[in-house]
């Protein structure tokens, strides 16, 4: 689950960790007010979308008089912002986040993860901020630092001083960056972060440290203990279609394809779309009906599936292990009944209660294409497209 | 032998009294699965399923001398029931539940170091011997004992290679589901030695999926350590980057976390890569007769 910047520097302001004076705003004179009350000559106006590369798609604007922070407030609020995350239509700005200016001196990048390689929360950083790390450790990837932190004990300061000095920074700044590192670090913790990142991390002019950008994403397995961190959560941000499917128990992502899948298991439901891709067919999403896929949930998959206007054709592959394929053929006669559904649909059954679901099929009456297996259900997706000339 | 689990194991479940817990102990016993007893906090004392419940998994492997535990407990309390287990001794623990945090994880990992147990999952089927110990929840009837190994992130797609095979007449000696969480119990290294130490393992089909580098890094200690031939397959090469698909571990987060990446470096270390998941079974059959 992602946050907002504004949220997400409040968030690490509260465990010490140095950010700009600033406030949210909503509308044009609420922008104005809270940089008249900042103060100072220069203000920074940021749009608040999820997404990143901001600055880039001219989100991220430097204003110099209170008329300018209204006119680039203006022009931020309601726009489509299109950075290079966001895809073509842009997102929707509905506020933006006004932060006094300052004036930087070098940019770092600090970043924490948990590393798939060493299965521990790492530490990241670089003498190289402001640009993408991915990009720094591909090109010069003894720019990068990284330290594992072992679980027991937790980030040490003598693990901060060394990323600190192997980074270049020097004097006071090592232990500043300690203290931030060291915040940082229980913030992540405390609030079950997946990702955390403050690029740049900048020396402003008088030589101190601040996140003058912050990103955060939390777990969404541990949102139960989080009720913090959830009420943060921004469902603006978030594909209408895939929050639905959330809220019946299913796991969709829309792709732009023509195939539509209803599958059981992620990894099944990636295979199957493999599986057609592989026969030259183009999958319209992903979906996982998950474990103990009652008829309802089979309904929903197929309200949620169609309500994609490229979907020409649906394929159900069930391989039930905690599921039993008797559920799942009552849930797809029963969506057939109840639902228009103008597409052609290819079956393919497995597992737990196979002969007693494939029978119920047959005795429908309705006109399912039933497939003996994966292979054999691509095969027919890919056929029956064929016949309609799609 | 197999691996892990076999038939002399003696199982408890944790969470035993649950109703999916029992429903699949069952199911384990009605195909040969030595379930010795379970734990469920506060029902100590009780029979369930004509076997004694305790308090405590120290009080189960004390009374039953258990050395395998299927954990049934939810999410939330996972971390805490594995580490439970540990301490009492169990040697291989698995972990059904799908939605642990990732840093419960981090923190069992570093428990279960210096400690000598197998974690397998969490987010897993389980782990099967056929007609010889099942812990988890996958359907029984589509295993048959064989000479295969077989080791999966997916549930269902390990189902789904299993009935491939098993329709060509290959059985399996274990399938061990590690799991599709990012941080997990035990690696597909770990499982691959384990194999290629099992004298009643010939051959072995590793099931892997877009996210993080285990599979290459499987691939490259088989090169170096393994005699028996593997199978590969890695499932998302259709799947967008930056979205996590279905499992947490599932994502595309740099080039070489790519399905096609990985199958690519998996074939230059001498894995027989299959691109097509419908033929999974065709080529193994192919590559190991």
């Amino acid at each position: 689950m992602n946050i907002h910047e504004y949220q997400t520097k409040e968030l690490l302001k509260g465990y010490g960790v140095p950010v700009p004076s600033g406030r949210v705003a909503h509308n044009v004179d609420n922008a104005a007010t809270v940089a008249e009350e900042l103060g100072g000559e220069r203000w920074v106006v940021k749009a608040q979308i999820h997404a990143g590369g901001r600055g880039k798609g001219g989100g991220v604007k430097v204003a110099s008089s209170l008329d300018e922070v209204r006119q680039i407030t203006d022009q931020l609020i309601g726009s489509h912002l299109v950075t290079p995350q966001t895809g073509a239509g842009g997102r929707l700005v509905q506020r933006v986040l006004v932060e006094q200016a300052c004036d930087i001196k070098k940019e770092y990048y600090l970043g924490l993860v948990i590393d798939r390689g060493s299965q521990r929360i790492t530490v990241i950083a670089s003498a190289s901020g402001g640009m993408d790390i991915e990009e720094v450790a591909r090109t010069t990837p003894e720019k990068v630092v990284r330290e594992p932190v072992d679980p027991g004990v937790g980030l040490m300061e003598f693990q901060c001083r060394k990323i600190a000095a192997n980074i270049g920074l020097k004097g006071k700044q090592i232990h500043e960056a300690t203290k931030l590192m060291r915040a940082l670090y229980r913030c992540f913790r405390d609030q079950d972060a997946l990702m955390a990142e403050i690029n740049p991390l900048a020396e402003v002019n008088d030589g101190h440290l601040m996140a003058l950008d912050a990103k955060m994403s939390f777990d969404g397995n541990a949102l139960y203990r989080l009720p913090a961190i959830t009420e943060l959560r921004d469902f603006d941000e978030e594909d209408p279609k895939e929050v639905e499917a959330t809220a019946h128990g299913l796991n969709y992502i829309a792709l732009d394809g023509n195939v539509g899948c209803i599958v059981n298991g992620a990894g099944l439901a990636m295979a199957t779309m493999d599986a057609i891709s592989f026969h030259h067919g183009k999958p319209a999403n992903f979906l996982d009906v998950g474990g103990g896929a009652s008829p309802e949930k089979v309904g929903n998959a197929f309200r949620i599936v169609l309500a994609d206007p490229n979907v020409k054709i649906i394929l159900v592959n069930i391989f039930a292990g905690i599921n039993r394929c008797d559920w799942i053929a009552e849930g797809l006669i029963k969506a057939m009944q109840d639902q228009q559904i103008g597409v052609p649909i290819v079956v393919r059954l497995a597992g737990t209660n196979v002969e007693k679901g494939a029978q119920m099929l047959a005795d429908s009456g309705l006109d399912f294409i039933m497939a003996d297996n994966l292979d054999d259900a691509a095969t027919k997706v890919m056929a029956t497209l064929g016949e309609q000339g799609a | 032998m197999s691996v892990f689990v076999h038939k002399h194991s003696r199982v408890i479940i944790q969470g035993f009294t649950g109703q999916h817990a029992t429903f699949h102990a069952e199911e384990s016993m009605a195909n040969g699965t030595n379930v010795v007893g379970g734990v469920t906090p506060g029902k100590g004392g009780q029979i369930h399923l004509d076997r004694p419940v305790f308090d405590t998994v120290s009080q189960a492997v004390e009374e039953t001398g258990a050395d395998v535990s299927g954990i049934f407990v939810p999410p939330p309390f996972a971390a805490d029931a594995i580490m439970e287990a540990l301490e009492a001794g169990i040697g291989v623990v698995v972990v059904i539940a799908d939605g642990i945090p990732v840093q419960d994880m981090v923190r069992v990992k570093r428990y279960a170091r210096d400690r000598n147990a197998i974690i397998i999952g969490p987010n897993t089927p389980g782990i099967i011997t056929p007609a010889a110990c099942k812990v988890g929840i996958m359907p029984s009837h589509i295993y048959q004992p064989g000479r295969i190994g077989v080791v999966s992130r997916s549930g269902t797609l390990n189902y789904e290679a299993v009935q491939q095979m098993s329709a060509l007449g290959m059985g399996q000696s274990t399938s061990v589901g590690i799991g599709g969480d990012p941080v997990n119990g035990t690696d597909f290294v770990t499982v691959l030695r384990a194999f290629e130490e099992d004298p009643e393992t010939d051959a072995v089909i590793m099931i892997g999926e877009i996210g993080g580098p285990q599979e290459v890094e499987a691939a490259r200690w088989a090169k170096q350590n393994m005699s028996k031939p593997v199978v590969g397959f890695v499932a998302g090469v259709s799947a967008p980057p930056g979205r996590r698909m279905g499992h947490a571990g599932a994502i595309i987060s740099g080039e070489s976390d790519t399905a096609n990446a990985k199958m690519d470096l998996m074939e230059e270390l001498g894995v027989h890569v299959v691109r097509n998941p419908a033929l999974i079974g065709e080529t193994a059959h192919r590559v190991f007769s």
